[in-house]
C-alpha cells in the first residue's frame, strides 16, 4: 500500500455532519433529546399536572396534601424498583405485588403469633422475596420459560399461597412495632414525611448508583437490549438475567415492609392491583418494554404521576373512573412516546 | 509471507463432527502478523465450523492450535480473546442503545481506582471515554469522534468500525472478521476495506471470511479455500483468478491441476 498525500475523498460520514443534520426539525431534536433522556417526558408531565391541579383546587399543593400523595406512592414507588429491572432485561413481572404481600403476611404474622424478635421476622421477609424471585428467575433462564408466562403462573401461586396461609384473616399489629415504623413519620416544616417514603428514596439512589455507575448495570442494559449480542461481547447473560430477578426480590422485601406500615400489620387483599400498578408506573415512567432502554428515576416519576392524578383528580371533584380513565390513557401515550423515541435515526 | 516466520495463528489437524456429520476433518490453517488471510468456501464447507474453534465458540474433537507457537486450549471465547484472539460477528454483537465507549469496553470494563472502585465497583467513565477515543483515533477511525454517541444513532458502517476497533483494540493479535462487508453498501465496505488495511499495517494477522471475491481479491495476501470440511488448498489473488479460486471452492478443479490442461468433465455445464 502506497498510501498517496491526500486521499481525504470521505464523503460526510463524520459526527459533525450527522449532528448538523440532527438540528433539521425541532421534533428532530425533541426525538433526540428523549433518546438520551428517556425520563424527561415523565417529569415534564408530572409537572404541567401538578400545575394544573393547583390551579383547580388550591388544597392540592397545601404541606398536608403532598405529603399524602409522597406516603401513597412509597409501596408502588418502592415496587417499581423491582419492575424496572425486570423490564429492562425486555421482561415483565406480573408477581411483584403477590411476592410482597406474602412476604408482608409472613413477616406481620410471625410478630403478632410467635413473638418473633422484628429483625427476624424482617430477615425471613427478605427471603420469601428473594427466594420468590428466584424461582421466577431460574424458570426464565433455565427453563427458557417467557417472564410473561412463569410471572402470571407465579402471581397466582403466591397469591393462593398467601390466602391458604392467611385464612381470611387480617393481622393488626401494636402500634409501635417495628414492623410499623415504615409509617411512622416526622416534620420537614410542614411535611410530614414517613420513614416508608426515606426508605423508597434510598432505594431508589442505591439501585440508581448500581444501574448508572457499576460494570453490572451496563451488563443489564445491554442483556436487555440485545441478548445474543451481549453474550457474544462476553458478557453471561444468564447470571445477569438471574441476578436482575434476585435485586428485584430485595425491592419486593423493601415494598413490603413499607406495605405493613400503611396497613398498620398485613392484609392478605392489600396489594391486589400492585402488579399491574407497577407496571404502569415503570412504562408511564418511559421504561421500555422492548428492554434496555430508560431510567430509574422515571419510573419513581411514573408511580408519583399515578398518585398525583388520583389525588388531584379526586380534589378536582371528579368522578373515580375517570382517574382510571386518565391512567390508562396515559399508559398508551407513553408507550407511543417510546415508539417513537426507538425510531431514532441520525 | 516467509516459511521462517512464526504464524501469529496455527492450526493443525482440526476435526469436528456432529453426530455423523463431519463439520471439520483435519484442517490446517496458518496465519502470519500483518497479512489478511481469507476464507471462502462454499455453504457447508466447513468455514463457520472452522471460525468457531478458532474463536473458541466451538470445541475442535482432535487438532491443535498455537498462538505465537505457544499451544493453547481455547474452551470459551473468553479464553480466545484472553490469548488475543477476537473475532468480529456478523451480526455486530454491539448493544445498540449504549454508546461506542461502552461498548467498546463491553464485559471488560475499567473501574475507579482505590475504595470507590473495589468496594462501590465504581466504573471509571472518564477513563473509559479517554481511551477509547484514543483507540479509535490510533486505529485511524476519523469518523468517530464522539464516543458519547449511541450505537443506533450510527450508520451501518460506522457500527461495523465500532465493532472492528473493539476487536483490534486493547492489544489483541489475530482477528477474526465474519462477513464484514455483506450488509454495507459500496462506499460504506469501501471504508471497512480500508480499514483493514490500515489494521494489517500495525501488525495484526486476520482472518476474513466472505463470500465477495471482489473483496476478497481486493484485500488477501493469501486465500484459504474451504471445501467438504477440509482445506481444499491455499492461494495468492496474484498467482489465481476469482475463476480459478471459484472452481477450486465448488471441486470443478482441484489446486494442483494447472487451469489450462484441466479436462473437461463429461455432463458439466
Amino acid at each position: 500500500m502506497t498510501s498517496s498525500p491526500a486521499p481525504v475523498l470521505e464523503p460526510a460520514e463524520t459526527v459533525s455532519d450527522l449532528s448538523d443534520r440532527r438540528g433539521h426539525s425541532p421534533a428532530n431534536r425533541l426525538q433526540h433529546l428523549l433518546h438520551r433522556r428517556p425520563a424527561l417526558s415523565p417529569l415534564f408531565v408530572l409537572i404541567i399536572a401538578v400545575v394544573i391541579f393547583s390551579l383547580v383546587n388550591a388544597r392540592f399543593y397545601s404541606a398536608v396534601n403532598l405529603s399524602l400523595v409522597a406516603q401513597q406512592t412509597a409501596v408502588i414507588g418502592a415496587l417499581a424498583v423491582g419492575q424496572t429491572l425486570i423490564i429492562l432485561t425486555a421482561g415483565i413481572d406480573l408477581s411483584v405485588g403477590a411476592i410482597m404481600v406474602l412476604a408482608s403476611f409472613i413477616a406481620a404474622n410471625l410478630i403478632y403469633t410467635d413473638n418473633t424478635s422484628v429483625p427476624v421476622a424482617l430477615l425471613v421477609a427478605v427471603l420469601v422475596s428473594v427466594v420468590a424471585q428466584a424461582i421466577n428467575g431460574l424458570l426464565v433462564t433455565r427453563i427458557k420459560l417467557p417472564p410473561f408466562i412463569v410471572t402470571l403462573g407465579t402471581f397466582n401461586a403466591f397469591t393462593a399461597i398467601t390466602l391458604i396461609y392467611a385464612k381470611g384473616q387480617t393481622i393488626t399489629l401494636n402500634p409501635g412495632s417495628g414492623l410499623l415504623w415504615t409509617g411512622e413519620s416526622f416534620l420537614i416544616g410542614n411535611f410530614r414525611v414517613t420513614y416508608g417514603v426515606v426508605l423508597m428514596a434510598v432505594l431508589y439512589l442505591v439501585v440508581a448508583y448500581a444501574l448508572r455507575c457499576t460494570a453490572w448495570g451496563r451488563h443489564l442494559y445491554a442483556t436487555g437490549d440485545d441478548a445474543e449480542a451481549a453474550r457474544l461481547a462476553g458478557i453471561n447473560t444468564k447470571r445477569v438475567l438471574l441476578s436482575a430477578y434476585l435485586v428485584a426480590g430485595l425491592a419486593i422485601a423493601v415494598s413490603a415492609w413499607i406495605l405493613a406500615g400503611r396497613v398498620d400489620g398485613a392484609d392478605p387483599n392489600s396489594g391486589l392491583n400492585a402488579n399491574l400498578e407497577s407496571i404502569t408506573a415503570v412504562v408511564i415512567g418511559g421504561t421500555s418494554l422492548f428492554g434496555g432502554r430508560g431510567s430509574l428515576i422515571g419510573s419513581l416519576l411514573g408511580a408519583l404521576i399515578v398518585q398525583v392524578f388520583d389525588n388531584g383528580l379526586a380534589l378536582a371533584g371528579v368522578d373515580a373512573n375517570y382517574q382510571v380513565l386518565a391512567v390508562g390513557i396515559l399508559v398508551i401515550a407513553a408507550v407511543s412516546v417510546d415508539q417513537w423515541i426507538r425510531k431514532v435515526k441520525a | 509471507m516467509s516459511g521462517t516466520m512464526t504464524p501469529v495463528l496455527q492450526a493443525k489437524g482440526l476435526v469436528k463432527t456432529y453426530g455423523r456429520v463431519v463439520g471439520l476433518s483435519g484442517v490446517d490453517l496458518e496465519l502470519y502478523p500483518g497479512e489478511v488471510l481469507a476464507v471462502i468456501g462454499d455453504n457447508g464447507a466447513g468455514k463457520s465450523t472452522l471460525m468457531a474453534c478458532l474463536s473458541g465458540a466451538q470445541i475442535p474433537d482432535a487438532g491443535t492450535i498455537q498462538v505465537d507457537g505457544q499451544p493453547v486450549r481455547l474452551r470459551s471465547t473468553a479464553d480466545a480473546r484472553r490469548v488475543g484472539i477476537e473475532t468480529v460477528y456478523q451480526n455486530l454483537a454491539v448493544a445498540p442503545a449504549l454508546d461506542i465507549a461502552s461498548n467498546m469496553f463491553l464485559a471488560r470494563e475499567r473501574r475507579r481506582k482505590g475504595p470507590l472502585g473495589s468496594v462501590l465497583r465504581m466504573l471509571d467513565t472518564k477513563a473509559m471515554k479517554q481511551e477509547a477515543a484514543a483507540e479509535l483515533a490510533n486505529l485511524g477511525i476519523s469518523t468517530l469522534q464522539d464516543v458519547d454517541q449511541a450505537v443506533e444513532t450510527l450508520s451501518g458502517g460506522q457500527r461495523q468500525a465500532v465493532a472492528v476497533a473493539r476487536a483490534a483494540a486493547f492489544g489483541s493479535k489475530v482477528l477474526i472478521l465474519d462477513e464484514p462487508t455483506a450488509a454495507l453498501g459500496v462506499r460504506e465496505s469501501g471504508q471497512v476495506l480500508k480499514l483493514i488495511r490500515e489494521l494489517r499495517e500495525k501488525g495484526l494477522g486476520i482472518i476474513l471470511v466472505s463470500h465477495n471475491m471482489p473483496h476478497v481479491f481486493e484485500i488477501a495476501d493469501r486465500i484459504h479455500i474451504q471445501r467438504l470440511g477440509g482445506r481444499a488448498g491455499v492461494i495468492t489473488p496474484s498467482e489465481y483468478s476469482m475463476n480459478d479460486a471459484v472452481a477450486i471452492m465448488t471441486g470443478a478443479r482441484r489446486l494442483d491441476e494447472p487451469s489450462g490442461t484441466r479436462s473437461q468433465p463429461t455432463g458439466a455445464s
